[in-house]
């Protein structure tokens, strides 16, 4: 903290704190209002003299109704948590027991291994979009779930690898040792001991997997055609784009209904396991 | 039982040779240390008896069993961690039961030893709590305890007690010997600490560069080192050394350098008959010298300038110039001295040391 006179803290900390979140904010501010402010006003002229664009006396439930009633958002909801959960899941599992490997056992190029994984997952999407559509078709995945549970971990993977590997190598390796000599085989002292003091990575690495498939935008684009398998993020954008014009209750509404679950996500476990799990070794 | 042998042992970490031909014989219910400086090989030397390092040449057997290829938890061993290597996510009574669980005790057996345990190291009330909740002196006892469930053929300690405060790590040091006692298991101590070694050893094994320098009983290594590193590493304050030639005049022996010309006792004169001329080091010990007086008359005497006086209360430490080097003397609290003083000073004849210059042996 700035130590000093009262003024220098408001300066110094408040003020630039205020603007930061002000800036941070304004889109979540935009996108809630946007959501609830009926079309009288949103279709208003900016000049027109009761123009107000941030703030609405006539709050209505219309748009989300809309999405409702009117689109396939529900089963692209469905959709998404179920594409997002699954492909979260084949991630973790694989990135945990990878990155245990790579930062345990010691074998020939494991090093050289471990950055070519984290080199597989700075290739671009939109260039690996290409060979993976081609890939899609020959098994006549298109337009199914599993074209997306089954590219997804193409960047999922190397991004969960990466992060348990840094995990591991940080959980103390006399912790395994000692579990190895109380008994336990290799792979029960990693199910026993080593996993459940990972936990915190292996959530973190799951929250982070679940947000970047649960957002992402260019595979779902290109591998899924028909409006009822389609994504949040694609059917929204796909379905109330029409031409050019430009549905923004129902696009702001279904914007906001599909980060809810991201944010609960975030809080609900950053706050629960991330913290405290140390205090195993030295006194 | 637990009787541990090892017989040519060696490790290569690569090109690095960190452990060199060691051959040991650990009896059954003995306390061994092993000491040295940190890189001597002396951990790499337990975790190659634990199993958890692999043996570059050698065999290791326990109670006449050969068990260089057997995994850690078929050696029937515990290991005390120098890090405790408490698991975090359980608690403290799920930490002392792992390793019975894992062999597949009855329920009521394990129940049996872990209370057995935690009432020997008197942590019955803290069977509930997690290690994050645990003081260190804490965490070391449940590491004990853990260890002391298995009823294993050996302990093995790594450093235990090195993370602790000063006045604990004494406290400890007492309750483990206590244990050991109480237990009579055969254990194996590594240790950097050559008081914790002195003090808990049956016998003591020194190391330096993967090579056995010495193994013996305490009072052993101390009055008979057998090699200038070993005299160096047991004792503290350590013992000094004075490089010097001997020459023969008027039937004795006389050892001198540019400080110092003091007459040989005749016993340490009889050893040293082969080498007159030659280059040889002296070793005398701090306690085993003092400012001469009518009761040293006909002992090795010589001159010193006192640099520094450290009042330790019990004793009094001497920094003194001799010559061109510095030797340290422990004297009586009463002694009257001042920085500065030129001081006569006597050693204990038979109490004097001497080692090859060249090969450091002892002589």
């Amino acid at each position: 903290m700035i130590e000093g006179a009262r003024w220098r803290k408001w300066v110094f900390f408040y003020v630039p704190m205020a603007l930061f979140l002000l800036f941070l904010l304004f889109p979540f501010y935009w996108m809630v209002i946007t959501s609830v402010r009926p079309d009288g006003e949103l279709y208003r002229p900016w000049n027109s003299s009761n123009y107000n664009p941030f703030w609405t006396w006539k709050p209505t439930w219309d748009h989300v109704r809309y999405l409702f009633e009117e689109t396939l958002f529900a089963s692209w909801l469905w959709n998404t948590t179920f594409i997002a959960l699954a492909s979260t899941a084949i991630s973790l599992v694989c990135g945990v027991f990878a990155g245990y490997a790579l930062s345990r056992l010691n074998f020939p190029f494991a090093g050289s291994l471990g950055t070519a994984i984290f080199i597989t997952y700075l290739v671009p999407q939109t260039l690996l979009f290409i060979p993976l559509a081609e890939i899609i078709r020959n098994y006549r995945l298109g337009d199914t779930p599993w074209s997306l549970i089954l590219t997804y971990p193409t960047f999922l993977i190397p991004f969960c690898t990466w992060i348990m590997m840094g995990y591991f190598k940080a959980v103390p390796k006399e912790l395994e040792e000692c579990a190895r000599i109380d008994g336990a085989s290799r792979w029960q002292a990693m199910l026993y001991i080593v996993i459940p003091v990972a936990v915190p990575g292996i959530l973190s690495a799951g929250i982070f997997a679940f947000t970047l498939s649960w957002n992402e935008f260019i595979y779902a684009l290109v591998f899924l055609s028909s409006p009822e398998q389609k994504t949040v993020p694609v059917g929204v954008t796909s379905e109330l784009i029409r031409g050019d014009v430009f549905y923004w209750g129902p696009l702001m509404a279904g914007a906001l209904l599909g980060s809810i679950p991201v944010a609960i996500a975030y809080s609900f476990f950053v706050e629960h396991y991330v913290a405290g799990l140390t205090g195993s070794v030295k006194g | 039982m637990g009787q541990v042998v090892l017989k040519g042992i060696n490790k290569f970490f690569d090109s690095v040779h960190a452990v060199k031909d060691v051959n040991l014989q650990i009896r059954d219910k003995e306390f061994m240390v092993f000491v040295g400086p940190s890189g001597c090989g002396k951990t790499t030397t337990l975790r190659m008896i634990a199993g958890l390092e692999a043996i570059s040449s050698g065999d290791i057997s326990i109670d006449g069993n050969v068990v260089n290829e057997l995994a850690p938890m078929d050696r029937d061993i515990a290991m005390v961690f120098q890090n405790y290597a408490l698991y975090p996510h359980m608690t403290v009574y799920d930490n002392m039961a792992f390793g019975l669980k894992m062999r597949k005790f009855e329920k009521p057996e394990i129940d049996k030893r872990v209370l057995e345990a935690a009432e020997i190291l008197g942590i019955g009330e803290l069977l509930q709590r997690r290690p994050r909740q645990l003081s260190g002196g804490q965490r070391q006892r449940v590491a004990l305890g853990r260890a002391i469930v298995r009823h294993p053929r050996v302990f093995l300690f790594d450093e235990p007690l090195s993370n602790l405060d000063a006045k604990l790590r004494v406290q400890m040091r007492v309750e483990l010997k206590k244990l050991h006692l109480r237990l009579g298991t055969t254990a194996i101590y590594v240790t950097h600490d050559q008081v914790e070694a002195m003090t808990l050893g049956d016998r003591v094994v020194v190391m330096k560069d993967g090579v056995v320098q010495q193994v013996g009983e305490p009072l052993e290594l101390y009055n008979q080192p057998a090699n200038k590193f070993v005299a160096g590493f047991i004792g503290s304050p350590a013992m000094n050394f004075a490089a010097v030639t001997v020459t023969e005049a008027n039937g004795s022996l006389i050892a001198e350098n540019s400080g110092l010309r003091i007459r040989l006792p005749d016993e340490t004169a009889q050893r040293l008959r082969g080498h007159i001329g030659r280059e040889l080091m002296l070793g005398v010990r701090p306690e085993d010298l003092t400012v001469a007086g009518s009761a040293d008359l006909g002992h090795p005497c010589f001159d010193a300038v006192i640099e520094v006086v450290e009042q330790l209360g019990s004793e009094i430490l001497l920094d003194m110039k001799v010559g061109e080097s510095i030797m340290v003397a422990s004297v009586e609290p009463t002694a009257r001295v001042r920085v500065g003083d030129k001081l006569r000073v006597a050693m204990r004849p038979s109490r004097l040391h001497v080692f090859d210059a060249q090969t450091e042996a002892a002589i």
